[in-house]
C-alpha cells in the first residue's frame, strides 16, 4: 500500500493552528536537505549547525506570529532562502577574516607579524611616556589635574567636574587649553613624541 | 560466477543535523509563546 505523504502546506496550517508535532514532521522531511545546503556553504560541521538551527528558530518565530509567511507549497523553497540569508549575514560578519593558502610561492609565515613591542620599541614608548610627564608637569594646575583625571585615571568629564566642583563644560574648556598648551610645549622644547 | 568489475557507487552519505539539535528547537517550539496586543506583539518562552 503507498504511503500518503501529508503536503507540506497542510503540516504549515496545522502547525500554525498549534500542532506541534507538524513541525517535527516538517523538519524530519527537509532536514537533510537543508543540513547539506548549509554545509555546501559554510563546509563547517559546527557553523552548519548553528546555521540550521537559527534557521528553525526564524521559521517558528514567523509561523507562530502568523505575520509574514504566506504558504503557497513552497516550505522548502522560503527555508532555504531563511538559511541562505543566515548565511550571508554570516559571511558579512566574517569579511575581514580572509583565508590565505600556503604554497610555493607565499609562504603562510611572511604575512604574520608579532605586534607585541620589541625591546627597542619599549625603550623608546618608556622613553615618550616619561618625555610626556615632565611636559603634563609644566601645566598649570587645573589644566594638569584635568588631563591626569581623564587619560591617566580613566575618568568620565562628569566625574571630573564633580571632584573638581565646576561644570561641565569648564571641565571641557580646561581640556582643550591643556591639549593646546602641551602642543606649545612640544613645538617649543622640539621633542619627539612619535615611538 | 563472474565478477562484477562495475566501480561501487560513491554517494555520500546523507547529511543529518545532531539530534541534539533537533530536540532543541521542537523544545524552542513548544516554548515560544507570541501574544498578539495591538500593533505588538509579545514573545514569551516558558521554562
Amino acid at each position: 500500500m503507498a504511503k500518503i505523504e501529508i503536503p507540506d502546506a497542510i503540516l504549515v496550517n496545522k502547525y500554525i493552528d498549534g500542532d506541534e508535532n507538524s513541525l517535527a514532521i516538517l523538519v524530519k522531511r527537509h532536514q537533510s536537505k537543508i543540513y547539506g545546503y548549509i554545509y555546501s556553504k559554510v563546509s563547517d560541521r559546527d557553523l552548519t549547525e548553528d546555521i540550521f538551527q537559527d534557521t528553525f528558530f526564524k521559521v517558528i518565530h514567523t509561523l507562530k506570529s502568523k505575520k509574514y509567511y504566506n504558504e503557497e507549497g513552497k516550505f522548502l523553497s522560503w527555508v532555504l532562502r531563511i538559511s541562505n540569508n543566515l548565511i550571508i549575514d554570516k559571511f558579512r560578519n566574517d569579511k575581514k577574516m580572509y583565508m590565505k593558502r600556503d604554497t610555493e610561492e607565499f609562504s603562510i609565515f611572511a604575512s604574520i607579524t608579532d605586534n607585541s613591542p620589541n625591546i627597542e620599541k619599549e625603550l623608546i614608548n618608556n622613553q615618550v611616556d616619561i618625555d610626556l610627564k615632565k611636559l603634563i608637569q609644566k601645566l598649570p594646575q587645573d589644566q594638569k589635574e584635568v588631563l591626569m583625571m581623564r587619560y591617566y585615571s580613566d575618568m568620565s568629564f562628569k566625574e571630573i567636574a564633580d571632584i573638581t566642583g565646576v561644570s561641565v563644560n569648564t571641565t571641557l574648556g580646561r581640556m582643550r587649553y591643556a591639549i593646546a598648551n602641551l602642543r606649545k610645549l612640544i613645538e617649543k622644547n622640539k621633542i619627539y613624541l612619535t615611538s | 560466477m563472474a565478477k562484477i568489475y562495475t566501480k561501487r557507487k560513491l554517494a555520500t552519505k546523507k547529511m543529518l543535523p545532531k539530534k541534539e539539535t533537533i530536540r532543541l528547537i521542537l523544545q524552542y517550539s513548544c516554548a515560544l509563546n507570541i501574544v498578539k496586543m495591538g500593533n505588538m506583539s509579545f514573545d514569551t518562552i516558558a521554562n
